[in-house]
């Protein structure tokens, strides 16, 4: 089979919008009928990261590719990087407004989820220039 | 134990029911929605009186079939479309968090 390749472009600072790109990898995963362990975690870490560029990032760019044995997803930014990448993965840890927690957000866990869901990801960010995050779930 | 037998069983008050044969097994309260996505079990009722429009995409995402909105909050039509549209039942429960979690614990 060959991999499947889908693309989204994430709407910044708008909350009620987040969460469509990782609703629609849902339902091609779940239509595609994989396991649905393996749909819930992509699911999520998708979701985080999503939510992630929404709060910090003004949006940016969604690549996932499906393939038989894995779903890999790159989340590009042009948000202004992560300072400290060991502090933004301590659970507990945010830098998220208030505006923002009020929505139930920013709660220090968009990292760590991420992490806790998927089987590998790496972080290349650099300060003033974005952040791009890419996420491998294993099927 | 059904949405609906949930429902009836605890006095909830049905908002919206997505699917009355969806199982609930179990539940998780909590309102901050990262704690949600990253700890609640797929098929609990999440019980919370946040009623924003997130709140049921992370139902979503974490395959939880039903919201429970405590002390009577109501959610606004945004968070209702996308409870119809997304398959989420809602139930509102007249009690605080804790007592609303208490009738849940007696029934599941």
């Amino acid at each position: 089979m060959e991999p499947i390749k889908l693309s989204f472009n994430v709407d910044g600072e708008n909350f009620v919008s987040a969460g469509e790109a990782s609703t629609a990898v849902k339902t091609t995963l779940k239509k595609m009928g994989f396991p649905g362990d393996t749909v819930r975690r992509v699911a999520i870490a998708m979701y985080e990261a999503e939510i992630n560029m929404v709060i910090h990032a003004h949006g940016g760019t969604v690549d996932v590719e499906i393939c038989p044995d894995k779903i890999v997803i790159v989340l590009a930014d042009k948000g202004p990087g992560i300072p400290n990448i060991d502090l933004a993965m301590q659970e507990g840890y945010s830098t998220a407004p208030d505006d923002v927690r009020s929505l139930g957000f920013g709660a220090g866990m968009g990292l760590p989820n991420i992490k806790k869901y998927s089987d590998d990801l790496e972080i290349e960010t650099e300060l003033g220039v974005g952040t791009t995050l890419t996420i491998t779930i294993n099927c | 134990m059904t949405v609906t037998e949930l429902a009836a069983a605890c006095g909830f008050t049905p908002i919206h029911i997505a699917d009355e044969t969806a199982p609930i097994k179990g539940a998780y309260a909590c309102d901050l929605l990262s704690w949600v996505i990253g700890r609640a079990e797929e098929g609990a009722a999440l019980v919370t009186v946040m009623t924003n429009v997130n709140v049921i995409a992370v139902s979503v995402m974490a395959e939880l079939p039903c919201v429970v909105l405590c002390e009577s909050v109501t959610p606004d039509e945004v968070t209702l479309q996308k409870a119809r549209d997304q398959g989420v039942s809602i139930l509102s429960s007249s009690k605080p968090t804790y007592e609303t979690c208490l009738a849940i614990g007696k029934v599941l």
